[in-house]
């Protein structure tokens, strides 16, 4: 009895001790640290058996099997246990978007207006959203938060999740611009189609053709508008897609047709833009085209139903060996709304099921991705000099049935999985006098 | 008795008979006063030496046909002419009974729907807009009577005359219940005297039409307010005090005694129509879609007649490969053999009219008519769909339909066989009346003539060369340019008698050998100038005046010298066109023959029993006539076909407890309660996702009404037997179960200018506690009439019956059980109290996301719950959902499902249920009885389905992987011992669809190089229609469809 009511008291207080607010980031980790024995998926395609990750000040130094262990550094023994690089989320509305129906005031994604490059979506990014402790727990450790709405809706910034702040959180700033490409199919009125009235008279191809037109104006009025060094009026429109000329940033184009990837595809002709199609849904259909044109692909939503009724029940799920065996490179994104996101490692498992490696599935959800939001430098893979973002799960992290997340280290820290559902979880079990 | 069809015209040239008729009126009306002198006629005809088609089975040759005071007095060969007959000379000539159209709204306007029209998210209306004692739905209109609205409308009828119609029914097309529908010919006369019959049908239809209330919104909800009204005109007989005078339901029940006419434009649509009719003893006439040969086996079983439109689909444009893509291969194979629809009755014995109804113009009807023939459709067939068979279902034959004394003198004068692609329709008798359609053709003026053009300078004889009513060339030396046109009765006739063609003209016409004198004037003025010829035909002689090509005065005349060599008969029979074959669904991945059930051995399997066996490995698994009928190992059977299950996973298939996928309509959303509707009233059994779902290992589905209304509809489990119909695809003797939802949803919290009670969950409670109430009320009201209608002498009580209150009676009763859509914990434990409160059980939680903060309560009460794996944050209400909720109450002691609720997701819930090894750390077996026997249990079916027991239905699949596994594959789909999907059978699925495809692009492609009509190849969107509780994963061209969705600022 008393032995009960003591473990009740420790579940009482750990309850107390891991309330919401009380989830906090964690300090910077100075000195050395070392993940020792695990199975490390390096994220480029390699798997070490048994092998040692040296930690120095956050940046990975080395990894291998022969790797020495200092004395006064913090040792995590990953024994049995599977290490990976943390996954990457390459297209977000975290932070942004808290409730997603019903509440206004919890949204912040979408603004008004047409052509907005000027619109930044880190500056409304909510470091205390209850929707990032969830995920870390799953081993995502960065995201890029990307706004929506208007044909260009502005610029995604990369950020790592475990912050105080959206400046501590920002890991690349305004790594690129995001337009949505005009649509070339006209979607019925959802009330008409109710009614059997299903076919719109408009004609989608021109209407997207006029827009693309005006887009075309829009970037060759920028480009005129940089060879002249002083302007009487500054036009942040304008200012705000420099980067895209200068290939700091990268425009990505959300397309899933593929009459608007052949559109991004001119762009890249045109003005010479490091071009990433967002969406992709077709991208099987032109695959080589991508390839020859260096235009990498996010598919944003593995789980999906096929595009038509006559494709192939799997053809989701199949896409991304097919952009695979094209040479495209392409990154698995997550961008289910109930769910939050949570997932993006199942969606690589599935892809894995329908005939990517398991190793090429995990690529396109680190080092892949990576690549693509231009972060490769610093993160994507365990590799010496790149930070130690670094994720520890019981098993395989691409199947539910072992995906069990117990550390995850983000810049070499090691951050709390607790979130806001292991609370409730918790507290729960402790009303039911479960274990 | 076919020959009257195959009889070439013959080349045959006579008086031309209209020239002694004029058009005039013989209908005098005694109640009209006369200004002017009264003109009174008998209209006494005859017409001689004619082919007479008195109807399909008789024809006469060399006949006569006498009408007078616009009815038909005689057709026979030796029929007598009356001696003050004007005596119309046929020969040659064809007459048939003209054509009757039995679903026309000629002269009666159809409502217009005012625009904006009905939005989900706008305020509701609740009742009528309709004015007056009439009922209280805007969509239920039988009191609108045809005959009071119709008026004569001589252009419309011109364009069903011109065409071969004599007589039509019309209705007003607007609405539920249509009214009457008033029997006419299509005379240019008073409509007192064009009314043949006043009440000749009554009118129904599935769609409300221009009505503005929100009630019905949904297919079955139309359906369920059509049993309703049957049901309240049954019970307004016993003139309740109640109801005052309700001149809807009089009319209704009035209306009863007619031909009832259902239009229902669709296979499905015409089988549900059916079904309602077959309740209520009524026998509908179906006004199909044309995409019933789709289905013809269950349309031939509905015994109906069915009226036919020939309004075929155009051909697409798909010469762009982006845009084709979005074509689908059903919409492509409906293209190339909806002309085969008509054929399809024919074949399968199924009684049918035909309708000019639908076509885009009625000038297509013999077009069209003739490319069904082309498809297979007989001529005399059609003879009788167009004339007896409508005639005699309106009760009208003996006035209309064919060629008979008595009856109204409603014929067509034709240059031959009535439906030949060269005949002509020359004149449209209707009523006694004379309507000229061709009269230009009534004679036959190819051949050539002797011309002869006389000026003051003398005479100039050319040869006239007529090849058909605008084509003639006049020939001298050559043959010279020419322009003509000939009416029937005026000739136009201009030609260059110097060819500009020739350079040395000047010789040419000086030497023209019939030319004397000067005339041509070519030599003048150089070539082009013409003569210019204007006359009048009489007989075999034309004459008239004209001038030549210098401008002077000539006249001229043109006698018939010899018929034009008949042209080789080009009316061989055309070897009916190759189509593809029919698909059952009709769908790229349909089967041309459905698969059977087999009797199979699984051989050396992981097998996951879900019994106290738990997980065999190496074991054999025997399915014999649709069951499990033995478990274990080194089992044989000589007549099983044997499948290898070495290294894979046999588990009992998976069950959905919460889908909205193969039904045509999810919400009733107009009222907060509509436990009347009906979800298995409007199955779709050809939703390609059933197809995609047992790819994922899903064989059972419960089919749920959405979560717009508190008290919703009424749910349907089915089987996923891919191919069958609707009534196949429901689960045999499943208890029945009804949808409830709380919270959010039904109070409309993103709608603006929400005015349906309830708007908090206040609200909601006292909706629950008002409809048992009055459920409890409904019932004792029936209990006291039943006692009293047992004493003697006692008399009767009548009680309304209620089909919403009766489906809440059949809940008190536990006959019919609830799935609640639910989140958070106070509705989860008002619901629990009220249930108390009105001693029923709240069968199962949905959605429960906040399940786990009340599992104990649950477990009280007895409920089961149905959850997502890890969904939150989605709204308000979801706030505090944790991916944990399964194992918490399952540890609780609940019985937990985890279900889709999302076409996409019910792919994968097997992954859905490994999440709980994830969250909580459940074990495999238990996570995987998640998905499959505890939803059994759940909807009571656990003695049929969910394990691997001996006895049950074989209803399992066979894995590549551990089924929790995300690298796990269905490799076979079985559903009562048939497998609907192998990875096999799909490969060859995929094969064909791609080769079918690129035929029919090819086929499109053809069309359109050799001119045919194309419409864009526009997307064929597939409506998905969802709860409207979420998001949904669906494809690029997918729509989808949710009554009370507010999710529109999301993207």
């Amino acid at each position: 009895m008393k032995k009960y009511i003591i473990l009740t008291l420790l579940i009482i207080s750990s309850v107390f001790a891991k309330a919401q607010d009380d989830v906090y980031p964690t300090k910077d980790f100075k000195g050395k640290l070392f993940i020792t024995n695990g199975t490390v998926h390096v994220g480029n395609g390699q798997v070490l058996e048994n092998a040692t990750i040296e930690v120095n000040n956050g940046k990975i130094v080395q990894v291998g099997t022969n790797v020495s262990v200092s004395q006064d550094a913090k040792v995590v023994d990953a024994k049995g246990k599977n290490v990976y690089p943390g996954l990457i989320l390459s297209e977000t509305d975290l932070g942004l978007k808290e409730i997603a129906n019903g509440v206004r005031g919890s949204n912040d994604f979408l603004e008004l207006g047409d052509l907005n490059p000027n619109i930044r979506s880190i500056v409304a990014y909510n470091s205390d959203s209850r929707i990032i402790g969830t995920l870390r727990a799953s081993g995502i450790l960065l995201a890029s938060v990307t706004p929506q709405g208007g044909t260009i809706s502005g610029s995604s910034t990369v950020v790592q999740l475990d912050a105080w702040n959206w400046e501590d959180a920002a890991y690349k700033m305004d790594n690129g611009i995001h337009l949505n490409m005009p649509t070339f199919i006209s979607r019925p009125n959802r009330f008409a189609s109710f009614f059997g009235l299903l076919i719109d008279r408009t004609d989608p191809t021109k209407q997207a053709l006029e827009k693309v037109s005006e887009l075309k104006s829009f970037f060759r009025e920028a480009k005129a508008y940089f060879e002249e060094p002083t302007h009487k009026a500054t036009n942040l429109k304008f200012e705000a897609v420099k980067g895209l000329f200068d290939k700091k940033q990268k425009l990505f184009v959300h397309a899933d047709q593929v009459k608007q990837m052949l559109v991004a595809i001119d762009f890249v002709k045109e003005f010479g833009f490091d071009v990433v199609i967002v969406g992709g849904s077709e991208s099987f259909l032109i695959a080589d085209l991508l390839k020859q044109n260096n235009i990498s692909v996010i598919l944003q939503q593995m789980h999906e139903l096929p595009a038509t009724e006559d494709d192939d029940f799997d053809q989701p799920y199949k896409t991304p060996a097919q952009l695979q065996k094209a040479g495209v490179l392409f990154a698995i994104n997550d961008s289910h709304d109930e769910s939050r996101y949570r997932n993006v490692m199942f969606n690589a498992g599935t892809a894995a099921a329908y005939g990517l490696t398991k190793e090429q599935a995990l690529q396109a959800i680190t080092l892949n991705a990576a690549k693509i939001l231009g972060i490769d430098d610093r993160t994507g893979s365990l590799e010496a000099g790149k930070d130690a973002n670094i994720v520890i799960s019981d098993g395989d992290i691409l199947d539910m049935r072992t995906s069990i997340i117990s550390k995850a280290f983000i810049q070499g820290r090691e951050v709390s999985l607790d979130n806001k559902q292991t609370q409730l979880y918790e507290r729960y079990k402790y009303k039911y006098g479960l274990k | 008795m076919r020959a009257f069809w195959l009889h070439p015209p013959g080349k045959l040239f006579f008086i031309p008979a209209f020239l002694l008729i004029g058009f005039f009126s013989i209908a005098q009306q005694p109640t009209f006063p006369v200004n002017g002198v009264a003109d009174p006629r008998t209209g006494t005809y005859a017409f001689t030496h004619a082919t007479i088609v008195k109807d399909g089975q008789t024809t006469l040759t060399n006949a006569t046909l006498v009408i007078s005071d616009g009815k038909i007095i005689a057709a026979a060969t030796d029929a007598a002419i009356p001696k003050d007959a004007v005596v119309v000379d046929c020969s040659g000539k064809y007459i048939y009974p003209s054509f009757i159209d039995i679903y026309s709204d000629y002269g009666i306007p159809t409502p217009e729907r005012q625009r904006g029209g009905f939005d989900f998210r706008a305020p509701a209306q609740f009742n009528t807009n309709t004015k007056g004692a009439f009922g209280w739905n805007q969509a239920i209109k039988p009191e609108v009577n045809g005959s009071k609205i119709f008026v004569v409308d001589d252009a419309k009828a011109k364009q069903l005359r011109d065409v071969g119609f004599g007589s039509v029914l019309s209705h007003q097309k607007d609405g539920i219940a249509r009214g009457t529908g008033v029997f006419v010919t299509l005379a240019n006369e008073k409509e007192n005297l064009v009314i043949v019959k006043e009440k000749a049908s009554a009118h129904y239809s599935l769609n409300k039409g221009t009505s503005t209330q929100s009630y019905p919104s949904s297919m079955m909800g139309n359906i369920a307010l059509l049993r309703q009204t049957y049901l309240d005109a049954q019970w307004y007989k016993s003139k309740p005090a109640s109801e005052g005078l309700n001149l809807s339901l009089q009319a209704w029940n009035d209306n009863q005694g007619l031909p009832q006419i259902f239009e229902a434009n669709d296979k499905w649509n015409d089988l549900r129509a059916d079904r309602i009719g077959k309740e209520f003893g009524v026998q509908y006439i179906i006004k199909g879609g044309g995409n019933e040969y789709q289905r013809i086996d269950d349309i031939a079983a509905t015994k109906a007649t069915f009226i036919l439109s020939l309004n075929f689909p155009q051909a697409m444009d798909v010469e762009d490969p982006n845009d084709a893509r979005f074509v689908s291969l059903a919409d492509m194979k409906h293209w190339e053999l909806a002309p085969t629809n008509a054929a399809a009755f024919e074949k399968a014995n199924i009684p049918f009219c035909l309708t000019s109804a639908d076509l885009k113009d009625v000038k297509e009807f013999m077009t069209n008519l003739r490319k069904a023939f082309d498809y297979g459709l007989s001529e005399g067939k059609a003879f009788e769909a167009l004339t007896k068979t409508p005639a005699t279902l309106l009760g009208v034959y003996d006035k209309v339909g064919s060629i008979d004394a008595g009856k109204l003198a409603n014929f067509l004068i034709t240059t031959g066989p009535i439906f030949n692609e060269k005949t002509a329709i020359v004149e449209n008798w209707v009523q006694g009346d004379k309507y000229a359609v061709k009269e230009e053709e009534w004679n036959d003026v190819k051949g050539t003539y002797n011309l002869v053009i006389n000026s003051s300078a003398g005479s100039s004889n050319y040869t006239l060369d007529v090849k058909g009513n605008s084509s003639a060339s006049v020939i001298g030396k050559d043959t010279l340019t020419t322009k003509f046109s000939f009416d029937g009765k005026m000739v136009k006739l201009s030609f260059s008698p110097s060819s500009g063609k020739k350079p040395a003209m000047h010789d040419t016409t000086s030497q023209a050998p019939q030319g004397r004198g000067r005339f041509g004037g070519g030599m003048m003025k150089g070539g082009g100038a013409s003569v210019l010829l204007s006359g009048v035909a009489s007989g075999n002689m034309w004459n008239g005046n004209g001038e030549d090509t210098a401008g002077n005065r000539v006249i001229w005349s043109a006698t018939f010298a010899k018929a034009a060599t008949a042209m080789v008969d080009s009316a061989k029979k055309k070897p009916s066109p190759k189509v593809g074959k029919v698909l059952y669904p009709f769908d790229g991945y349909g089967w041309e023959e459905l698969p059977k059930q087999e009797n199979m051995l699984i051989k050396n399997a992981t097998v996951w029993t879900n019994e106290q066996d738990g997980k065999l490995e190496n074991t054999d698994v025997l399915i014999k006539n649709g069951k499990i009928v033995q478990i274990g190992k080194n089992l044989s059977d000589a007549s099983a076909k044997t499948i290898d299950g070495t290294g894979k996973h046999l588990t009992a298939g998976i069950i959905d407890e919460h889908s909205h996928i193969a039904a045509s309509s999810i919400n009733e959303g107009a009222q907060s309660v509509t436990s009347e509707v009906r979800i298995a009233d409007n199955l779709n059994p050809e939703d390609i996702n059933i197809y995609r779902q047992l790819a994922g290992g899903v064989t059972s589905s419960h089919i749920l009404h959405g979560s717009a209304n508190t008290i919703g509809g009424q749910t349907q489990l089915i089987k996923l037997r891919w191919g069958v119909d609707d009534e196949a695809l429901k689960f045999k003797g499943a208890d029945g179960f009804i949808k409830f939802a709380l919270g959010e949803n039904v109070k409309r919290t993103t709608s603006s200018n929400n005015n349906r009670f309830p708007d908090t969950r206040m609200g909601v409670d006292q909706v629950l506690v008002d409809a048992f109430t009055r459920a409890k009320d409904y019932e004792n009201e029936w209990k006291n009439a039943e006692a009293n209608n047992k004493k003697k002498g006692a008399s009767p009580t009548v009680v309304r019956r209620d089909l919403e209150l009766d489906a809440l009676v059949e809940i008190l009763n536990k006959k019919r059980f609830i799935t609640c859509h639910s989140y958070v914990q106070s509705e989860i434990t008002d619901l629990i109290r009220v249930a108390d409160r009105f001693n029923f059980k709240v069968n199962t939680f949905t959605h429960i996301l906040e399940g786990y903060k009340v599992a104990d309560k649950m477990k009280e009460h007895g409920s089961n719950a149905s959850t997502f794996s890890d969904w939150w944050a989605y709204k308000m209400e979801v706030q505090d959902a944790i991916a944990y909720n399964a194992s918490i109450m399952q540890r609780v002691g609940l019985n937990v499902c985890i279900n889709s609720d999302d076409a996409e997701q019910a792919r994968r819930l097997n992954q859905e249920a490994a999440k709980s090894v994830k969250y909580g750390g459940m074990s495999e077996e238990d996570a995987w009885k998640m998905v499959t026997l505890n939803p059994a249990k759940a909807l009571h079916v656990n003695d049929k389905v969910g394990s691997i027991k001996v006895g049950k239905d074989a209803d399992v699949v066979l894995w590549s992987d551990n089924p929790l596994s995300i690298y796990a594959k269905p490799l076979y789909t079985i559903v009562d011992g048939t497998v609907y999907f192998d990875t096999e059978k799909d490969e060859a699925k995929r094969k064909y669809v791609s080769e079918e495809r690129n035929r029919l692009v090819q086929k499109l492609l053809s069309e359109k190089k050799s001119g045919g009509a194309m419409v864009p190849g526009s997307p064929s969107f597939h409506v998905i229609l969802s709860c409207g509780d979420h998001e949904h994963h669906d494809g690029l061209i997918t729509v989808d469809v949710s009554a009370d969705d507010d999710n529109s600022s999301n993207k």
